[in-house]
């Protein structure tokens, strides 16, 4: 699972309000090459969760990847630096083993081979 | 064999054997592939050339996940089988997996998403495979977080293969409930194999009307009974709105040859002492539109 997926995906248990961001236990990573693309980056990063997407990268031990707080969106033009980082934290960085976490709820959805279980228990429907 | 939905729930009928077939059969791996690059042609997502972030309702293997690595997408993949998922790790799948049961939602932030294909998974939320499940409340719980989770004017493709015409009414309902506006594009629609149906979705307000494509072999073209070649050329693709009054739905309805043609062809075939099936009130009595 890449950053790109936790950033979009939320708790679905029925009756929580909260299940944004969803926490991230990565015990296991691994970083994969993916083609570079700055328009695919501008045309997603209005989208980001900026400061889910700081919390996940630092939970996999990259606490300066990223600017703390969402830039402007004039760095995408402006700086290449700022599109490799972005594009490594979102796309190239995967978590294999480990869980998802929700926030309200503290459920635990667990990763395994790159893989969250997010299949809900009957009474979470 | 019965129909798969009817076999087992989806889970448990996508087993290791099921899911082998999926790197084996090159039958199956090339319909996977033609239905996926169908689906991500009614797409119709803008032709810049810009990847976009895509959603594949059933995943399972990754091989319709694979058209849309190799037009540049990046995909997030769902699906309930972990058998198939480990197919798709297998081949090296470019996109994000989750093992999920789409019938629980889709559990997207609003608005995310640039577009969504699902290759012949949807029909599986239309049978009750556990005394809890409700087809009506799984559908609805799909195809509202699908619609909320796509970006406005973006769209859905769902080829699907429906058992009868209640089950494709079923699933049109529930996605016209959610929001969607959209209709059926139906290719091949006089060949019983090659025949395949997609559900055609725009979230938010659309312009359907004037864009849905047609489908393809509508004219004929791959027609293999002579006989039928006199049929009315049917206009296969339906258009649904919610936001119109609902008989006009049944738009566009097919004209048959009517009863009365198809009585005295009956009676023809008992005088040339054929074996015909009795006149009642069911002969030649009007069909819905259904895919
Ligand atoms: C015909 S297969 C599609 C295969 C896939 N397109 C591929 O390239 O391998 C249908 C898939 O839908 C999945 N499916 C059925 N019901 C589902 C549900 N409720 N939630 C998620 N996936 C489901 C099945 O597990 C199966 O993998």
């Amino acid at each position: 699972m890449r950053l790109l997926t936790h950033n979009m995906l939320a708790c679905n248990i029925k009756g929580v309000t909260n299940g944004y961001p969803l926490g991230l236990e990565a015990e296991k990573w691994v970083e994969k090459e993916v083609d570079f693309n700055a328009d695919f980056l501008r045309g997603v990063f209005p989208k980001i969760e900026w400061r889910a997407l700081v919390g996940a990268a630092r939970a996999l031990g990259f606490p300066d990847l990223l600017p703390e707080d969402a830039p402007d969106p004039s760095v995408l033009s402006s700086s290449d630096d700022f599109l490799r980082r972005f594009h490594r934290a979102l796309l190239e960085l995967h978590v294999e083993e480990g869980a998802l976490v929700c926030p309200e709820t503290g459920r635990r959805f667990p990763i395994s081979k790159g893989i969250p279980n997010m299949l809900l228990h009957e009474d979470e429907v | 064999m019965p129909r798969p939905e009817l076999q087992a729930p989806p889970e448990i009928f996508y087993n290791e054997t099921e899911a082998r077939k999926y790197t084996t059969s090159s039958r199956i791996i090339e319909v996977q592939a033609r239905i996926s690059t169908r689906a991500l042609e009614l797409l119709n997502l803008p032709s810049d050339g810009i990847p976009r972030l895509l959603l594949d309702i059933g995943c399972g293997s990754g091989l319709s996940g694979e058209t849309l690595s190799e037009n540049g997408h990046h995909w997030i993949g769902y699906d309930i089988s972990q058998s198939m998922l480990n197919i798709a790790l297998e081949r090296e799948a470019e996109g994000d997996l989750l093992l999920s049961d789409v019938g629980q939602g889709l559990g997207m932030r609003p608005g995310v998403i640039d577009g969504a294909i699902s290759i012949s998974a949807v029909q599986w939320l239309c049978y009750a495979d556990k005394s809890s499940h409700e087809p009506r409340a799984r559908l609805k719980a799909f195809f509202g977080s699908l619609y909320r989770c796509l970006a406005r004017g973006a769209r859905a493709v769902l080829q699907l293969y429906s058992e009868n015409m209640d089950q494709s009414e079923m699933i049109m309902k529930a996605a016209m409930r959610a929001g969607f506006a959209g209709g059926v594009v139906v290719d091949y629609p006089h060949s019983t194999k090659a025949r395949k149906a997609y559900l055609v979705l725009t979230c938010g307000p659309s312009s359907m009307q004037t864009s849905l494509p047609k489908g393809k072999g509508e004219d004929c073209e791959d027609c293999s009974d002579g006989d039928e070649s006199d049929d009315d050329n049917s206009e296969t693709v339906g258009i649904y709105d919610r936001h119109r009054p609902t008989k006009r739905l049944k738009l566009n309805k097919k004209k048959g040859k009517g009863k009365a043609w198809l009585l005295k062809k009956k009676e023809q075939m008992r005088n040339k002492g054929y074996t015909v099936p009795p006149d009642t009130k069911y002969t030649g009595r009007k069909r819905k539109n259904h895919f």
